[in-house]
């Protein structure tokens, strides 16, 4: 079934769409990731002009993250107070990120800058956690306990703040800081941040994989509904068709996908975030390094 | 003496360019665009009047172009640099017709002359004007990448042309058109040269939902936005509160 949509002036496939928002939203609800750094590649894919697939990916994130987190909510899974320091930081990092973009656009090649960013980050950390949760997964199943709450620097640091649900007694520096990087780079690179902002929560917090996902969830909903109105209101770019055919595949995905993910052990899930991490990394890494079939391309902009 | 030598001399060659004329209708002058729109074809059809018997002398023939609004338009080429391929190059091309098709009663190249192509803008490559393009290949760059897209067709022998005097033509528009006024040319020809053109006006248009929505979109962005905050959050608690109600 073909449906013309209003704002992307392209008409495409309705339940190719539902079956993309479903895909999308169980990694959601699985892993704590909004999507984004998925859903916007496959949205090109199939025709949707960039802009409007970048606004339009963060209003569907929007949906299947607040699906997400109800599901987590009623699990106890979700840390709100380190939520809410995680924001704030991440609001402000966002500006900053947004200005950085700016600067960068009037300089020109942007795009390749969001692209080298996505296949550095992507890299680093998909490989990082790869081999850790793969030493975990091996500690595992010779028996031996992992030694978790390790004393590093994140624990010398004043402002101390105890995070009830993650079972943290530490500063409310260092997720200020995590939520301010993360939202940088999410207003740089388009994204919602989650698959930057899970990996730190666990390594560089200590807090508990199965708290993290929720949390992740808990923050993306409001990063990328500012982003949203934010598209709207300046670039009439969010098409409300599209973002409705997708986030029906979305909700539905993301509450499977929480329920995959709470039967799963935290190293396994964490071995299947970063496989996907890479593979989106290597895909991307290919398309630089390899000859495109067309050299050119076409920009309605000046 | 001169000058009115070549005028009548003007004059004498212009007047078998009055003695036809092409008179021509859409089977529809207005296309709506809903939400399950996927394309229309629209069938020219025409005849040619003549005052006297048919002139002797080259064939004649019928070509028809539809032309979609233009955009300004930039055509980027990508090259390698350290390594990795990157946006190199970029080329302004200016206007551009978002949609362009050209139907024929016989191949372009043996009906029509570059001269009169230039001046009537009838190929595709005249009807992007291209104005300070020095380098071709990011023409027919645009021109390549829009044909895969099906947005710029050329369609030789698409005109039927019966006992030189009625005509029609199907033009297919794609799924994926843009807003706006499509002008539609018939040009009639014979030797190379226009000898008579009729112009009218196709109007795409959205119409319900998809006319609410992009009008809401545009006038009111922070109501557009925020309404699609909304439905997102609603989304979200229903799909949860539907399985909390089936998986306790």
């Amino acid at each position: 079934m073909q449906i013309y949509l209003p704002i992307a002036e392209v008409s495409v496939n309705a339940f190719l769409l539902l079956g993309l928002g479903g895909l999308v939203g169980i990694l959601s609800g699985m892993f704590g990731v909004g999507g984004g750094f998925l859903m916007t590649p496959l949205m090109f894919f199939i025709g949707i002009p960039p802009a409007v697939a970048v606004a339009t990916g963060a209003n569907q994130i929007v949906a299947s993250s607040f699906s997400g987190v109800l599901a987590h909510l009623r699990r106890r899974t979700v840390d709100l107070r380190m939520g809410v320091v995680l924001l704030i930081g991440g609001l402000i990092g966002a500006g900053f990120g947004v200005y950085i973009f700016n600067l960068l656009r009037e300089m020109g090649q942007v795009d390749l800058l969001v692209r080298l960013c996505y296949v550095l980050f992507l890299g680093v950390i998909g490989a990082l956690m790869f081999v850790e949760s793969l030493r975990a997964l091996q500690k595992s199943r010779s028996g031996k306990r992992p030694a978790r709450k390790k004393h590093n620097w994140v624990h010398g640091l004043p402002l101390k703040v105890r995070f009830r649900t993650s079972g943290l007694y530490i500063s409310v520096i260092p997720p200020l800081l995590v939520g301010l990087l993360v939202g940088v780079l999410a207003a740089v690179m388009g994204v919602g941040g989650g698959f930057i902002m899970v990996p730190a929560m666990i390594y560089i917090l200590g807090m508990p994989t199965k708290v993290v996902v929720g949390t992740s969830l808990f923050q993306i909903i409001f990063v990328t509904g500012f982003t949203t109105v934010l598209h709207a209101a300046t670039n009439h770019t969010v098409d409300m068709v599209l973002a409705v055919l997708m986030l029906i595949g979305g909700v539905v995905g993301a509450q499977i996908g929480t329920r995959i993910g709470v039967r799963m052990k935290a190293e396994q899930l964490r071995i299947l975030l970063a496989l996907m991490v890479l593979l989106v990394c290597g895909k991307l890494a290919l398309e630089l390094l390899i000859e495109p079939a067309e050299l050119y391309s076409i920009g309605s902009d000046g | 003496m001169r000058i009115a030598h070549a005028l009548i001399l003007l004059l004498l060659m212009a007047l078998p360019a009055q003695a036809e004329r092409v008179v021509a209708g859409l089977s529809q002058a207005r296309v709506s665009i809903t939400t399950d729109f996927s394309g229309s074809e629209i069938l020219v059809f025409g005849a040619v009047k003549r005052e006297a018997p048919a002139p002797e002398g080259p064939d004649l023939n019928v070509v028809v172009t539809v032309a979609g609004p233009s955009e300004p338009t930039t055509v980027r080429r990508k090259d390698r640099r350290a390594g990795i391929w990157v946006n190199a190059d970029m080329q302004d091309i200016g206007p551009a017709p978002t949609f362009y098709s050209v139907a024929t009663s016989a191949p372009l190249s043996e009906i029509l002359s570059p001269e009169t192509d230039r001046k009537h803008r009838i190929s595709i490559r005249r009807a992007i004007r291209g104005v300070g393009v020095t380098d071709n290949n990011y023409i027919d760059a645009l021109i390549r990448i829009r044909e895969d897209e099906g947005l710029y067709q050329i369609s030789d022998r698409a005109v039927t042309l019966q006992q030189d005097t009625l005509f029609r033509a199907g033009i297919a528009l794609p799924a994926n058109l843009t807003e706006g006024a499509y002008a539609t040319r018939i040009f009639l020809l014979r030797g190379g040269d226009v000898i008579d053109r009729y112009d009218t006006v196709i109007v795409v248009r959205k119409v319900g939902l998809e006319r609410a929505l992009y009008t809401l979109a545009y006038d009111q962005p922070l109501i557009y936005g925020i309404l699609s905050l909304a439905i997102a959050i609603i989304a979200g608690w229903a799909a949860s509160a539907v399985f909390r109600y089936f998986k306790p």
